[in-house]
């Protein structure tokens, strides 16, 4: 984990934004962040570990997927449009042939009952893993500025509201979120 | 070959209008997350349309959690299962283009805003409701094993495992589907 040597540097090419990109892509396994570090601050120098967490926190502010908002900023930086849409592409194009290729093959040997029983294992590895995720946020209910109760029981109505009565996401979120965003606009004013 | 291109039910024009368009909602709701919005795609496409069932579902987020690559990607997988190839499409890029329109407009509009009192009472109001959708999400994809004890011992192992090692999560769908495949999540 140690710093990149010397200056920032930037990529020559757009080209280059796609084949950092779809390396970095590649190597990430259930995630492609902790890579995303290395290989952007400390391989290429194309940004300084504080600029990177700056893109990173801008990229979650945002709705719609943090690293993929994150691979946008970046290349635009550097080649405007182009460069974003060939950061987009690297992270996104081979990833995508691979993962169909799953999806088909699937597909074709669901009925046995090897693949079915490793389905349904991966699966609940795959619900384990996000409420893990979600586990590790709860301590930072602690740090908000709605606090801890406040924050666990909008994170409770919400969980309720999308989980058990099913309700659609565009009015709980637009609703409880609406909701939660005015008592932290009022509370930071304090 | 149409089932390639098509899928199974062979979608019309107009159904993958709507499939684009949910889609496409969601991506703008996605605040933590393209995952956050999975309990809602799940309502939708397996218990509002109908086109796939919870095990498909589930079993798309396991594939891309398997696979290298932005977890993003599970949606391409669903969009694949529901109408092949253009599926994919109309699942992947309604996923995209609001957000990543948003995102480089939001990237130029100014960055120093980063600390206003707006956005900063905005990542806190919201903070609480991703850990409720990560909460229903986990809820959710559990909905086709439930009726499988080994499987659904598996969840708690794996939160214990993530939480408590190091080991990168590839290692555990690994052995997840390992478990799988040796019958212990029947």
């Amino acid at each position: 984990m140690s710093e990149a040597p010397g200056p920032l540097r930037r990529p020559d090419t757009v080209g280059q934004v796609f084949r950092v990109f779809n390396r970095m892509a590649l190597q990430g396994f259930g995630g492609v962040l902790a890579v995303a570090q290395r290989e952007l601050v400390e391989r290429e120098g194309w940004l300084s570990r504080e600029q990177f967490l700056q893109t990173l926190s801008l990229g979650q502010v945002l709705p719609g997927p943090n690293l993929v908002n994150m691979a946008l900023m970046i290349g635009d930086r550097f080649f405007g449009w182009r460069g974003a849409a060939a950061a987009l592409a690297g992270m996104l194009c081979v990833p995508l042939a691979i993962v169909l290729l799953l999806a088909a093959l699937y597909g074709q040997f669901m009925h046995l009952p090897v693949v079915a029983g490793a389905l349904r294992g991966m699966g609940a590895v795959a619900a384990g893993l996000v409420i893990a995720t979600a586990l590790k946020l709860v301590g930072t209910l602690r740090g908000n500025v709605l606090g801890w109760r406040l924050g666990a029981l909008l994170a409770l109505l919400t969980l309720l509201g999308i989980g058990a009565l099913r309700w659609p996401m565009v009015g709980v979120v637009l609703g409880l979120g609406t909701i939660s965003v005015i008592l932290a606009w009022r509370r930071l004013r304090a | 070959m149409s089932a390639l291109f098509f899928g199974p039910h062979g979608l019309a024009a107009g159904v993958l209008l709507d499939l684009f368009l949910h889609f496409g909602m969601l991506s703008l709701l996605a605040i933590g997350g393209a995952i956050t919005t999975a309990p809602d795609m799940q309502r939708y496409v397996v218990g509002e349309r109908g086109w796939i069932d919870d095990l498909q579902f589930t079993a798309s987020v396991a594939i891309a959690q398997a696979a290298p690559g932005p977890n993003l990607l599970f949606v391409a997988v669903v969009g694949w299962n529901i109408a092949g190839l253009t599926g994919v499409a109309a699942t992947l890029f309604g996923s995209l283009l609001p957000s990543t329109t948003l995102a480089l407009a939001a990237t130029r509009y100014n960055e120093q805003r980063r600390d206003s009192r707006f956005v900063r009472a905005f990542t806190a109001g919201l903070a609480p409701l991703t850990l409720g959708l990560l909460l229903a999400t986990g809820w959710i994809l559990t909905e086709p094993i439930r009726d499988h004890l080994g499987a659904m011992l598996l969840v708690p192992l794996t939160v214990v495992a993530l939480l408590k090692t190091r080991l990168s999560p590839v290692w555990l769908v690994a052995a997840g589907a390992l478990a799988g495949a040796l019958g212990l999540a029947g």
